[in-house]
């Protein structure tokens, strides 16, 4: 199952080079990763997306504990979380296509954010599968190149990741 | 308030910290803290003559001891040289501070001379590491590492220090730091007492219980509880490998040590066991054999100071994350006006037990007859008796490794040095020597072997320089005796590379450092040979034995098996 991991991490040197060394040393998988300052300068947060049964993410989340410069973690996906990623698709635009890339844009509530007369640029956001759909509409008329950012995520209600 | 550089800050530190020895070569890098401890006389230093020495030095004074490890190297070939010893006290826990000189810090990532990305390349094998990035930051940085390598779950911690970060010229406010706090890293200091209390009431209702404990008790100074807990339930208890003298071996209720080569009766009790007491212990490989087959009837209360040991490959009924004594301290409490709910089971526990003893007695080898070659574990019960069973044991890695396990028996912790996890030939010399040093009273022996000697035999002159009287015995087949015995069983006896070629003559190498070497070629030549290094315990003596390259360390367990499937000789299965 994929679940979503949250770290508060410790804004250090290397630390990031800890939880990313971490995946590859004990063989387990990173799908996503987004890592970014928080609003106290001191920590980072750093999303993560893995996929594993449940012996497997219990083994992450304790390992990525033992790390002296990770805070506080949690795993979104154990309950209602809203989860985002942000990618900028540069499509091919020209003649007929340019009104359906337009058309798909406006369905996906996708942005065009910078234009030339051969290539549009969008820029869409949403959970994983809504940007996978929009890479699959986009296929035929002809992607040109992806960025992603990865999955950035924060739970639902009350609950707060932090110190 | 006191200006110090940073070098002078380092020597201070280490003097404040209660630092008495530390282990290290010097270096470009080094050369200012090693010119501030020139300066100082409170921290002796060791000179050793390789950098993994070093690590294995501090590595066996640590284990010995309990306290920290110290070593200092400079910056590319001697932090690299450090990693094997690094990564040796790692795989085992061991608390120890790496002191790396590194490249100033306005040539780091340039590719200068002697420079290594040391932080980098000993991130999977450290429990954590630090870089100096500013002078003033070396008392608090140096006393985190410190709190880091021995608590919780120990291990080694590294701390890569540039040149700048030492200059002389540079002199900041010195102030000992007596506690630091790491907001992310809170140890656990009691278990929780439901969970406790839980495991107490399955070990009641047990009728056939075992203990099953490890390396955690040694290190958390457990073994007078956990011997406590085991007489006051009369339960049999094997240890693993790194827990061999946890609990006095000779005491009948010990069913010696576990897994791969571990005694029959431990095997086949862990097998047959309805519930498992596992205390530090972690489920290792060289343990459990195949897992899906591991102790089909057993539930399992594990305990232990590192959540992610818990569950990893063996899932845990009763999980306690807590530190070994003070567990074992509340186990012991509740333990107080109850009985055993089933008290006919465990007398008839012991009968089989003792039934599967009794099978084995007097089968484990065939000893040598006179004018015969020596076989090896017989050497090893000569030294045990001759030194009364109360040396400091090291070993290197292989088959002497798991004899001397097997034929050595350990009634005290922190006696029974070796390399577990990681296997590290080359271990034991160093170990032995740094154990010496720093306990020169007691007598420490070195098991080795021809191959894994002269991986660090080198350290003989670190031995001359500082008088330093170990007693290495060289369990000399001639052969790379475990490789051997695998390609034996696994390989249609195909020795490849097993076979060491071009032996020195120990005993004109001994000697050549000024050292006594003796040799014994076979069976009657052994005892006068013992008493004679064995005669002044100041003294080096090397003993190098010929033994038969035939032996094969038996039991075994059978690859993919369950823990009772064995080879109990060249013959005999379970």
């Amino acid at each position: 199952m994929r679940h979503i991991i949250s770290i508060l991490l410790e804004n250090e040197p290397g630390a990031l080079s800890r939880v990313v060394g971490l995946f590859s040393q004990r063989n387990f998988n990173i799908e996503t990763l987004n890592v970014a300052p928080t609003e106290d300068p001191s920590l980072s947060r750093l999303t993560v997306t893995t996929e594993g049964d449940d012996r497997v993410i219990e083994q992450i989340t304790k390992h990525l504990n033992k790390l002296i410069d990770v805070v506080k973690l949690v795993d979104l996906t154990e309950g209602h979380h809203i989860e985002r990623e942000l990618m900028l698709v540069k499509v091919k635009a020209l003649g007929a296509s340019r009104d359906e890339v337009k058309r798909t844009v406006d369905i996906f509530r996708a942005q065009i954010v910078d234009v030339t007369p051969s290539v549009y640029t969008v820029q869409i956001t949403g959970d994983a599968g809504k940007l996978d759909a929009f890479v699959q509409a986009m296929a035929p008329i002809g992607i040109l190149e992806v960025g992603r950012t990865g999955v950035s995520g924060i739970s639902r209600g009350d609950k707060i990741l932090s110190l | 308030m006191e200006l110090l550089s940073g070098a002078d800050m380092i020597a201070r530190f280490l003097q404040d910290e209660g630092v008495e020895r530390i282990y290290g070569y010097p270096g470009g890098a080094a050369l200012h803290i090693y010119d501030a401890l020139f300066r100082q006389d409170k921290v002796k230093h060791i000179l050793v003559r390789h950098e993994q020495a070093a690590t294995h030095a501090a590595d066996g004074y640590a284990r010995a001891s309990g306290k920290p490890g110290t070593v200092l190297v400079t910056s590319g070939p001697g932090a690299t040289n450090a990693v094997t010893g690094i990564a040796t006290a790692y795989m085992d826990s061991i608390p120890m501070v790496v002191l790396c000189g590194q490249v100033a810090s306005h040539l780091i990532g340039e590719d200068a001379f002697q420079e290594t990305d040391i932080v980098g390349v000993t991130r999977p094998i450290v429990k954590h590491s630090f870089a100096i990035k500013h002078p003033s930051e070396i008392p608090e940085v140096l006393k985190k590492a410190y709190y880091l390598a021995a608590t919780g779950r120990p291990g080694p911690v590294v701390v890569d220090i540039p040149k700048d970060m030492t200059a002389p010229t540079e002199r900041y406010e010195y102030v000992y730091p007596k506690k630091v706090k790491i907001r992310s890293y809170n140890p656990v200091t009691r278990g929780h007492s439901g969970q406790i209390k839980k495991a107490v009431d399955m070990m009641l209702k047990a009728r056939r219980p075992v203990f099953y404990t490890g390396g955690g008790i040694v290190t958390s100074g457990a073994s007078e509880n956990l011997t406590a807990l085991v007489k006051r339930l009369g339960f049999p208890i094997t240890t693993t490998l790194m827990g061999i003298g946890s609990y006095p071996q000779t005491d009948a209720q010990s069913l010696g040590w576990l897994g791969m080569h571990g005694s029959y009766e431990s095997n086949m009790a862990m097998h047959h066991a309805d519930l498992i007491i596992a205390i530090g212990a972690r489920f290792d490989d060289r343990v459990t054999n195949n897992t899906s087959k591991f102790c089909p009837t057993a539930k399992i209360v594990h305990v232990d100071i590192d959540p992610s040991s818990i569950s990893k490959t063996v899932r845990a009924d009763v999980p306690i994350v807590g530190p070994a004594d003070s567990v074992i301290n509340e186990m012991i409490s509740l333990l107080q006006g109850r009985e055993m709910a089933n008290a006919e089971a465990l007398p008839e526990w012991w009968t089989t037990i003792d039934g599967w003893r009794a099978e084995r007695e007097g089968k484990l080898y065939e000893p040598s007859q006179p004018g015969e070659r020596l076989k090896p574990q017989e050497v090893i019960e000569a030294v045990y008796h001759i030194t009364r069973g109360e040396a400091f044991v090291t070993t290197d890695v292989g088959q002497h490794q798991m004899f001397a396990a097997q034929y050595y028996k350990f009634d005290k912790p922190n006696r029974w040095i070796t390399s577990g996890g990681l296997g590290t030939m080359g271990f034991g010399f160093p170990a032995a020597m740094g154990i010496k040093q720093n306990f020169p009273d007691d007598t420490v022996v070195c098991f080795t072997g021809e191959g894994s000697f002269q991986m660090m035999m080198q350290e003989l002159s670190t031995c001359k320089q500082f008088g330093t009287g170990v007693k290495i015995i060289n369990l000399n087949n001639g052969t790379l005796g475990m490789v051997r015995q695998w390609q034996d069983l696994n390989y249609k006896s195909r020795h490849a590379h097993s076979y060491v070629e071009s032996l020195p003559d120990f005993q004109k190498l001994i000697e050549a450092y000024g050292f006594t070497a003796l040799k014994v070629e076979h069976h009657d030549e052994l005892d006068a040979a013992l008493e004679r290094t064995f005669a002044d315990n100041d003294e080096l003596v090397f003993l190098d034995i010929d033994v038969d390259p035939r032996e094969h360390v038996y039991p075994m367990q059978v690859p993919l098996g369950a823990m009772r499937d064995m080879l109990l000789s060249k013959t005999e299965r379970t």
